[in-house]
């Protein structure tokens, strides 16, 4: 077999692979000043106001797993990312790809799933798409949605506006969904209660900054590639360093002990229902006792802080007391062998 | 987490620092011999706590690490040809061969799946009877039992489209040739802990009295390796050169008989070559003759060709301990994770892996 340059599922994994790619081929081509932002969502300047705008697809194998499923993961997904810029979310859109031969039963679960998450997000699908290739050229079901939001005057949310001095706060538990989806694939059943933890979060967003106008600095939903990735593209965005406390980062006793089986980190596994806020330090305090009085930041924690430098590095003090480098995730996870 | 979370408190870990510290009255040079323990220590920031005098030098220990070019290049082989799924565990996905690698192979076409038990591999052959399934094994003795179990299984079951690609390696041969390299300087073994569940502490007592080493079994939390280095301080310290168990919830002194009988009754003990250090006699392990139709390299006629290192990698050097990663000129620039030039980059279990991981600062 002649090897050549190919796209690798590497490629998708939200890790330093993708990354290659929109560096290699998608900006050369693409980049004008907000493409080259790279963050979760555009913003548009407009007569009307500051417009985010984003687009995500879902490709999630299983399509139904414990915690959700690939229709509620389409829209809370893209609202999480409007809410990560402060956008308020207005509308999204809906594009299908089917494959030949899925079932409508299943279709209807989805799309029922759909109109379930959009009403507790009060955010409508208002328009859409649907395209059916054959048997095998697709798997199942395929969904991109994109979503509009609008941003309030004065809002300035990015991964550039991390700086030394501010809080690193999680809104919950890391690695529920990762983990979830390996282990369903890996047919692992575990006891314990691993579920997704899919949810919107742009209320939460929208309390924080209310609470405490211009003192979120950051938010980032850790997805693909998890907290350890997110927290890199942040500190080499903004130039900082970021010092994190192992111990002080939640993480389900559940999915600890499935980490432990399948040999993964839950540092690099996917969330779809948290997110990573940096704030200035003077407002942590509150932010955090705001955000534990919702119901998507319950568990939310201080997990760290950001320092002046080395830019770009991020830094964990373990549980057992030593220090050591946290670099963004590569590829797909894969498992060790051992 | 019960019974893990209490092995990496900073409030058991701290005093056995302390204690390390006191222990140590002379430069030690220790080699953690498994992939394991090397990515333990990174992870836990262990490194980071270690008294000066105590250097840490990684070993051969991780499996994918030390399977040579050729046999990559036979697995792409196999899994390049029509009808054939190859199931492996998931470190071997993006190991290089010497043109390419699974991960490419399955972009052209070729069916690869990670599995986490040879078991699985069984039944993927078994709900699917119109393939070959095979399984590309590489692994020491905590993975060859299971692999010895899967194939009476397949015979037991009669199932005939399953075969298994056996690159398997035993750790005594290859520490005694690496040992034998004057050059090592070493003062202790790491002694690996998963494969001394299997064959016992004891295994390396002709270790400690030909090479006058110390050697410690080990397990992978911070406290177990604490414990561990501790005891190989002390050694040092008294002149003593034994086997001791830092492990005893896990291992014991003649290790897991009937895993060791399941392992010689289906393989044999053959020449092997290991990435960086050579052919080792009676380093491998074989499928016996009488489970040849279980045989991937018998059935698929496969001819194994000596490929050169790549150029400029120091894997080599590195597995037997002579270089440190930093040492090599392709280290972090042409070599990383993502695009591996040599095999200790691209295990997660790998030296040039857990620096490049966890090292830079």
């Amino acid at each position: 077999m002649k090897m050549t340059e190919t796209i690798l599922l590497d490629h998708g994994s939200g890790g330093r692979a993708s990354q290659e790619l929109i560096k290699n081929i998608f900006l050369p081509q693409l980049t004008n000043p907000v493409l080259a932002c790279l963050e979760d969502s555009a913003i548009v300047d407009t007569a009307a106001g500051q417009l985010a705008f984003t687009t995500d697809s879902y490709v999630v194998d299983p399509i139904f797993f414990p915690g959700g499923d690939i229709g509620e993961l389409a829209i809370n997904g893209t609202i999480n990312d409007l809410a990560m810029r402060g956008a308020k979310p207005i509308c999204l859109s809906l594009g299908l790809i089917l494959e030949e031969g899925f079932a409508l039963d299943d279709l209807k679960r989805v799309i029922l799933s759909i109109q379930g998450a959009c009403r507790k997000a009060d955010v409508p699908v208002v328009t859409g798409d649907t395209k059916v290739v054959p048997k095998g050229k697709g798997d199942k079901i395929f969904i991109n949605t994109s979503g509009i939001g609008l941003v309030d005057r004065g809002i300035q949310i990015s991964g550039k506006n991390a700086r030394p001095g501010d809080v690193v706060i999680l809104s919950g538990s890391m690695g529920d969904h990762g983990i979830t989806i390996l282990a369903q694939r890996a047919g692992i059943s575990l006891q314990g209660n691993l579920r997704s933890d899919t949810m919107a979060l742009h209320r939460l967003v929208q309390q924080m900054l209310a609470a405490a106008p211009g003192a979120v600095h950051t938010l980032r939903d850790p997805t693909r590639g998890g907290v350890a990735t997110s927290l890199n593209e942040i500190a080499e965005a903004a130039r900082v360093a970021i010092e994190l406390d192992e111990s002080a980062i939640p993480v389900k006793p559940e999915v600890g002990a499935a980490c432990e089986i399948l040999g993964m980190d839950p540092l690099y596994l996917a969330n779809e229902g948290k997110c990573l806020a940096l704030v200035a330090p003077e407002h942590a305090d509150r932010l955090l006792e705001l955000m534990r009085s919702l119901p998507e930041g319950v568990d939310a924690a201080v997990i760290g802080r950001v320092s002046e430098g080395p830019a770009g590095r991020v830094l964990l003090k373990t549980a057992a007391g030593g220090t050591r480098i946290v670099s963004s995730l590569t590829g797909e996870p894969l498992p060790r062998i051992c | 987490m019960k019974y893990v979370s209490e092995y990496r408190d900073k409030k058991f870990i701290d005093p056995l620092v302390d204690e390390l510290r006191r222990t140590i009255d002379r430069p030690l040079r220790i080699m953690e011999v498994c992939g394991t323990h090397t990515m333990a220590i990174f992870r836990h920031g262990l490194r980071s706590l270690m008294p000066e005098g105590l250097e840490l030098i990684s070993g051969p220990g991780c499996p994918v690490c030390v399977t040579s070019s050729a046999h990559i290049d036979g697995f792409i082989d196999v899994a390049s040809r029509d009808g054939v799924r190859v199931a492996i565990f998931g470190d071997l996905y993006r190991v290089p061969g010497s043109h390419g690698s699974l991960a490419k192979a399955q972009s052209m076409g070729a069916q690869v799946e990670v599995v986490y038990s040879p078991m699985d591999a069984l039944t993927l052959a078994e709900k699917n009877p119109q393939q070959m399934v095979v399984f590309l094994s590489v692994g020491f003795e905590t993975t060859i039992p299971l692999v010895a179990a899967t194939i009476l299984e397949a015979e037991r079951r009669q199932v005939d489209n399953f075969t298994v690609f056996s690159t398997h390696k035993i750790m005594p041969p290859a520490l005694s040739a690496l040992l034998g390299d004057p050059e090592l300087r070493l003062d202790g073994l790491l002694c690996p802990g998963h494969v001394s569940t299997i064959i016992g502490a004891a295994a390396y007592e002709p270790l400690a009295a030909n090479y006058h080493l110390s050697c410690v079994v080990a397990g992978f939390e911070p406290v177990d390796v604490l414990q561990a280095l501790i005891m190989l301080a002390r050694q040092g310290r008294e002149g003593r050169a034994e086997v001791e168990n830092a492990y005893g919830r896990a291992v014991d002194w003649q290790g897991n008989l009937r895993a060791q009988k399941l392992m010689h009754d289906v393989f044999e003990p053959i020449d092997c070559q290991w990435r960086g250090l050579g052919t080792i006699p009676a380093s491998g392990m074989a499928i016996r003759e009488k489970f040849s139709r279980f045989d991937a390299e018998k059935r698929f006629n496969i001819r194994l060709t000596e490929t050169p290192e790549p150029k400029g990698c120091l894997c080599g050097l590195i597995l037997k301990g002579r270089k440190n990663p930093a040492d090599c000129p392709l280290f972090g620039g042409r070599c990383t994770p993502l695009n591996p030039v040599g095999p200790c980059m691209v295990s997660s279990e790998g030296t040039c892996a857990a620096h490049y991981r966890y090292g830079r600062a």
